[in-house]
C-alpha cells in the first residue's frame, strides 16, 4: 500500500483524479460556518519546515485544523539541525512521538524520500525537496485549472516559462500535466532550460523545450510563469535580471499576440516586473487567487486521502516508494 | 619449499597460460614448470590447486585506507585484510590521510604501518601538493625518497594548470607519475550524480561528463609539453576513452584506469536518492559504460583499479547531496571482472593482466620489486589462487573493512580467492585470513 | 429501454421491485402522516443508497400532497469512526444541504440500517450544518445487529440476517432492476 505523498512520480492518472475530486468536495468544507470537520480527530500532523515558507506551511497547517488534526510546526530555526543533528535523527526523534503524518519540507532533494526508508510508521508527506517535487503545488495548480474550465485539465497546451531548472514546482507540474494528457512546453534561456529536459528519459514525451517566449506561448491555454530566484545571478544563469525580463518577462502584450486566450498561474511569490508583469499578475487571465485557495482544499484533501489508506500511521505502511 | 600443485596458471606479463607447477623458496617463486616435470620433495610443502586458477598476485593502484586520521572508516590492518582477502596482494593507498601524506614523515607511517599489520604490500601514493590543497607543491623527491610510487591530489582534481605542469617537470626527474582525479570543480559545481536527463528529473545537482573529458585533455597537453608521467584515474566517459586513445597514439606517457563499478553500473542505479550509489566521478550512461568496456578489452586503459572509498553508515544515512561519494571495492573487484569474463567483455587473460603486470606498469612497481605481477622465476611469490565459479555470500562478517558502504552488501559473489600468499608467506587461505 | 444491469448469481433476492414500491409509499404516508405540517420538512439522503430512496420518497410526496420538500444528501466519509482502513484512495463525494438545517424537520434516508455508526456519522455531519429542530430516521431495510443505541422511526422491511451476510441494494438509477438482496460473505464482488 502506498501511504506516503513523495511526489507525482510513480502516481497513477487515478490517484490524482482522486485527490482532484476529494479536494472538490473539501472546497465545500471551507464553505460553511463551522469549517471543520472530525475526520482527523486524535490524529498528529508534524510540519517539519527545514526552510522558510509561509503560504505551504499555513496551508498544510490550516488543512490539519480544519479536519481536526493536532498540527505542531518545527521550523528550521526552532529544530536540532541547527545543534548538528542530521535530517534522519531529528525525524527519528519526532517520528518516535508517533505521528501520523509528517509534512517535510527541506532544501535537499531526495530529502522525503530518505525519511520515508528509514520511518517504517510515519506517513510523509513532500512539501518540497529542493529542486525536485513539489507534488501538493501541482496537484492545487491542477485543481485551479480543473476550477477555471469546469473539468480536469486534459488536452490543454500549458507553457511552463521561466527557471525550469531550478524549480520543483516545474517538475511536479510536467509530471501532473502531462499524465492528465497535456501537452507541456518549457520555455526559458538555455542556461535555465536545458534539452536534456525534453530528453524521454527526463519527463516523457509530451515535453518540448523552447528558446524563444513567443514560440513557446503560441496559442497555449495556460501559462505557467515561475519565481525567478536572484542567487540564479551568482552562477552565471542570466547576466541581469533586466536581461531576463527583456527576453522572458510575460506582459499582457505578449500575451496578446500569442496566447490570447490564455490564463496565467503563478506558484509565489512573485518577481512583479521580472517573470511576470503587473497587468498580467492583476488581471483578468490571473488565477492566482485561486491557487491559493485551491491550495488549501487540496490539502485537506492529502491528509484525508492518505490517512484514509490501512497501514498509513502503521508499521505495515510500505518501504519508501513514491506514493 | 613451497609447491602449488595442479593449477592452472595465468600469467600474462611471464609464463603464459598452463598447467604449471610452482615451487618457492624464501618468498620469490624458485622455479615454475610444466604439471609433473618437477616432483616435490618430501618435505615441501604441497598446496594442492588443481581445478583452480593461480594467478600473480593483484595489485590496486588506487585505494583509500583512510589511516592516519579516519581510522573510524578504515586502518591499514583492515585495509589491507580486505586486500587479500580479494585477491590483491599489493595496494597503492591515496594520500588523502589526515594529515595528508605529503610529507616524508606521513609515508613512513604508512609504511611501518603496513609492516605492522603484515599482510599485503603498501606503497603510498605521495600528494602533488602541500595538503591537497592545490597551491604549493609538495616535497616530490622527499616523497619518492620515502617510499612513494606516484602522486595524487585524489578526491580533488589539480585545477591550477601551472602547478600541474610544474608538478610533472619536476616529478620527471624521477620518472615520477601523477595520478589525476580529473575534474573542472567549475563545471561540476555542488554536483553529486551525472548530468544528464535523470539528474535534472530528480533534481540533483549534474557532474557533467565535460568537466571530466576537459581536464583529461589538458593534461594529455601537459604532458605532451613537459614529456612527463600522467596516470588517469577511473575514467568514467566515452570521451575520456578516446582522448585517452589518441593520445597513447600520439606516443604519449599517459596511461589509465577504470574501476569495476564503472564497468557494470549506469546512473539509473541512483533510484530515488541511493546513496550507496554516489561516488566520484559519477556513474554515467550506457553509452559510457560500452566505452569503457571497449577500452579496457583493447588495451586503451591500462588497468583496473578499486577505488576501494570505506565510509562510515552516517556519513551516507543522509541527504543524497550531502552523502559522501565512494564505495568499498577490495573485495568486490575480482567477482565482477570474473563477471565480465563470463559475459565475454573481456578474455581471461586481459582482464588478469589488467589486474596484475599492466597495473604495476602504470605506477613502474617493477623497478621497486623485479617481477612483481609476474609468476617467472625470481619474482616475489605474490600468487592468488582463485575458484572462478565459487559461489559465496559478501555477508557482513566476510567484510573486513571497518565499513560497509557497498552496494553489494548481502549479495551473491561469483568468484573468489582462496588462498592468496605475499613474498611466500600464507595470508588467506579457504578464503579466510591466516 | 436497455437490459438492466445483472447482478453475481449467488446473490439472493430479499425484496423485489413490487416491494420496494410499496415500502417506499408507505414510508411517505407514515411520515406525511406524522409530521402533519410538512412546511419545515426535509429530506436528507445518505451517499449513495439513501440518496436515491430519499429522493424517491420525495417524489412520492410530491405525488400525494403536491410539495416539493426540500432534498439534500449527505456523505460520511469525513465522520467515520474507523479512518483508516481503506485499500485505495477513498473517493469522498459532495456534502450538500440546499435548505436551510438549524429548525428544519429533517428525515434522515439510508438504505440498511445496520450497526448504527453511519448513522451516527450522518448525525454529526448534519450538526455540522446547524441545528434541526428534530431528525428521524427512515429506512429501506433493518437488518438488527445495532453497536449504538439508534432505532429508526419509519422502516420499510425488517430482516433477519446472519452477521456474516451482507445486504445489497440495487436500483435503476444504477441501471438494474430494483431490489435488494441478501449476499452470503464471500459472494460479493
Amino acid at each position: 500500500m502506498r501511504a506516503h505523498l513523495l511526489g507525482i512520480e510513480g502516481m497513477r492518472v487515478e490517484d490524482i483524479h482522486t485527490l482532484l475530486t476529494n479536494a472538490m468536495t473539501m472546497h465545500e468544507v471551507s464553505e460553511r460556518v463551522i469549517k471543520k470537520v472530525p475526520t482527523l480527530r486524535g490524529r498528529t500532523v508534524i510540519n517539519l519546515f527545514m526552510e522558510p515558507s509561509t503560504r505551504t506551511r499555513t496551508s498544510f497547517e490550516l488543512a490539519g485544523k480544519r479536519l481536526s488534526a493536532d498540527v505542531v510546526n518545527i521550523s528550521e530555526s526552532a529544530s536540532s539541525t541547527k545543534k548538528g543533528e542530521s535530517l534522519l535523527d531529528t525525524a527519528i526523534t519526532l517520528a518516535s512521538m508517533s505521528p501520523d503524518i509528517l509534512v517535510v519540507r527541506h532544501q535537499a532533494s531526495g530529502a522525503p524520500h530518505l525519511l520515508a526508508r528509514y520511518l517504517s510508521s510515519t506517513c510523509v508527506v513532500n512539501a518540497g525537496d529542493g529542486t525536485h517535487e513539489h507534488p501538493s503545488q501541482a496537484l492545487l495548480d491542477c485543481l485551479t485549472l480543473m476550477r477555471h474550465f469546469g473539468e480536469i485539465p486534459t488536452g490543454k497546451t500549458v507553457a511552463i516559462v521561466g527557471d525550469v531548472a531550478h524549480s520543483r514546482v516545474a517538475r511536479s507540474n510536467i509530471l501532473a500535466l502531462s499524465l492528465l494528457g497535456n501537452k507541456v512546453r518549457l520555455v526559458g534561456p538555455p542556461t535555465l532550460v536545458p534539452s536534456d529536459l525534453a530528453h524521454p528519459r527526463c519527463f516523457g514525451n509530451r515535453v518540448t523545450v523552447h528558446h524563444s517566449l513567443g514560440e513557446g506561448l503560441k496559442g497555449a491555454d495556460v501559462v505557467m510563469c515561475l519565481r525567478l530566484q536572484r542567487e540564479r545571478m551568482t552562477r552565471f544563469f542570466i547576466p541581469s535580471l533586466e536581461e531576463y525580463a527583456r527576453h522572458y518577462g510575460v506582459s499582457e502584450k505578449v500575451l496578446r499576440i500569442h496566447a490570447p486566450e490564455a490564463v496565467v498561474l503563478h506558484p509565489g511569490p512573485m518577481n512583479r516586473g521580472v517573470e511576470i508583469d503587473s497587468d498580467v499578475a492583476d488581471g483578468e487571465r490571473s488565477l492566482v487567487t485561486l491557487q491559493v485557495q485551491s491550495g488549501l482544499a487540496m490539502r485537506m484533501a492529502i491528509l484525508v486521502t492518505l490517512a484514509a489508506i490501512r497501514g498509513a500511521g502503521t508499521s505495515e505502511s510500505s518501504e519508501g516508494g513514491a506514493i | 619449499m613451497k609447491a602449488v600443485v595442479g593449477g592452472y596458471v595465468i600469467d600474462p606479463g611471464g609464463v603464459g597460460e598452463g598447467a604449471f607447477d610452482l615451487f618457492i623458496e624464501s618468498g620469490t617463486v624458485e622455479a615454475i614448470a610444466a604439471h609433473g616435470t618437477i616432483v616435490p620433495s618430501k618435505d615441501d610443502e604441497i598446496i594442492d590447486a588443481s581445478g583452480r586458477w593461480v594467478l600473480p598476485g593483484l595489485i590496486d593502484i588506487h585505494t583509500h585506507l583512510r589511516e592516519p586520521g579516519q581510522e573510524w572508516k578504515e586502518t591499514i590492518d583492515t585495509g589491507s585484510a580486505a586486500a587479500v582477502l580479494g585477491g590483491f596482494t599489493t595496494v597503492c593507498c591515496m594520500p588523502n590521510t589526515i594529515p595528508r601524506t605529503d610529507s616524508a614523515e606521513v609515508a613512513s607511517y604508512i609504511r611501518g604501518k603496513a609492516a605492522e599489520a603484515g599482510r599485503a604490500r603498501v606503497y603510498p601514493i605521495g600528494a602533488v601538493s602541500i595538503g591537497l590543497a592545490g597551491v604549493e607543491l609538495a616535497p616530490l623527491s622527499e616523497l619518492t625518497a620515502a617510499g612513494c610510487v606516484a602522486f595524487s591530489d585524489d578526491g580533488e582534481p589539480i585545477s591550477d594548470s601551472g602547478l600541474m605542469r610544474r608538478a610533472l617537470e619536476w616529478a620527471r626527474m624521477h620518472d615520477g607519475i601523477i595520478s589525476c582525479h580529473e575534474e573542472d570543480k567549475q563545471l561540476s559545481h555542488g554536483g553529486a550524480m551525472n548530468e544528464s536527463p535523470l539528474s535534472y528529473r530528480l533534481g540533483i545537482p549534474g557532474m557533467p561528463r565535460v568537466a571530466e573529458d576537459v581536464m583529461i585533455a589538458r593534461d594529455i597537453e601537459l604532458a605532451r609539453l613537459t614529456g612527463g608521467r600522467v596516470h588517469l584515474c577511473h575514467l568514467s566517459t566515452a570521451r575520456g576513452v578516446e582522448l585517452l586513445r589518441r593520445a597513447k597514439n600520439d606516443g604519449l606517457r599517459v596511461t589509465g584506469e577504470v574501476t569495476p563499478h564503472h564497468l557494470v553500473f549506469t546512473e539509473d542505479k541512483v533510484g530515488l536518492y541511493d546513496t550507496a550509489y554516489k561516488m566520484s566521478p559519477p556513474l554515467r550512461e550506457a553509452e559510457d559504460v560500452a566505452a569503457l568496456r571497449e577500452g579496457l578489452a583493447d588495451g586503451t586503459i591500462d588497468c583496473i583499479a578499486s577505488d576501494h572509498a570505506p565510509h562510515d553508515p552516517d556519513s551516507k544515512r543522509v541527504e543524497f547531496v550531502r552523502a559522501t561519494f565512494g564505495i568499498l571495492g577490495l573485495q568486490t573487484t575480482l567477482p565482477i571482472i570474473l563477471g565480465l569474463v563470463r559475459e565475454g567483455v573481456l578474455t581471461r587473460t586481459r582482464a588478469v593482466a589488467a589486474m596484475t603486470v599492466e597495473a604495476a606498469k602504470c605506477f613502474s612497481l617493477e623497478k621497486l620489486v623485479p617481477g612483481i605481477g609476474t609468476l617467472v622465476k625470481g619474482s616475489p611469490a605474490d600468487i592468488a589462487i582463485v575458484d572462478p565459479d565459487r559461489i559465496w555470500t559478501l555477508s557482513s562478517d566476510r567484510i573486513a573493512s571497518k565499513s560497509r558502504n557497498t552496494p553489494f552488501l548481502d549479495s551473491e559473489m561469483h568468484g573468489m580467492a582462496e588462498l592468496v600468499m605475499v613474498a611466500g608467506k600464507v595470508v588467506v587461505r579457504e578464503g579466510r585470513l591466516v | 429501454m436497455t437490459q438492466p444491469k445483472h447482478v453475481p448469481r449467488e446473490w439472493k433476492e430479499m425484496l423485489d421491485t413490487e416491494t420496494i414500491s410499496r415500502c417506499i409509499s408507505r414510508m411517505s404516508y407514515e411520515i406525511l402522516e406524522q409530521e402533519g405540517d410538512i412546511s419545515r420538512l426535509a429530506i436528507v439522503g445518505i451517499k449513495t443508497g439513501g440518496e436515491v430512496l430519499g429522493k424517491r420518497i420525495q417524489q412520492r410526496i410530491q405525488q400525494i400532497e403536491g410539495t416539493l420538500v426540500p432534498f439534500g444528501v449527505i456523505d460520511i466519509t469525513l465522520y467515520r469512526d474507523d479512518i483508516g482502513v481503506s485499500e485505495t484512495y477513498p473517493t469522498i463525494k459532495d456534502t450538500d444541504l440546499p435548505f436551510r438545517v438549524t429548525g428544519s424537520r429533517i428525515i434522515l434516508v439510508d438504505d440498511v440500517l445496520y450497526t448504527g455508526r453511519t448513522i451516527r456519522a450522518a448525525l454529526d455531519a448534519i450538526m455540522d450544518f446547524g441545528r434541526p429542530q428534530t431528525v428521524e430516521l427512515a429506512v429501506l431495510v433493518d437488518r438488527g445487529h445495532r453497536e449504538l443505541p439508534i432505532r429508526p422511526d419509519f422502516v420499510g422491511k425488517n430482516v433477519p440476517t446472519s452477521k456474516s451476510d451482507m445486504v445489497r441494494l440495487r436500483v435503476s438509477e444504477m441501471g438494474y432492476q430494483d431490489a435488494v438482496y441478501l449476499v452470503h460473505r464471500g459472494g460479493d464482488r
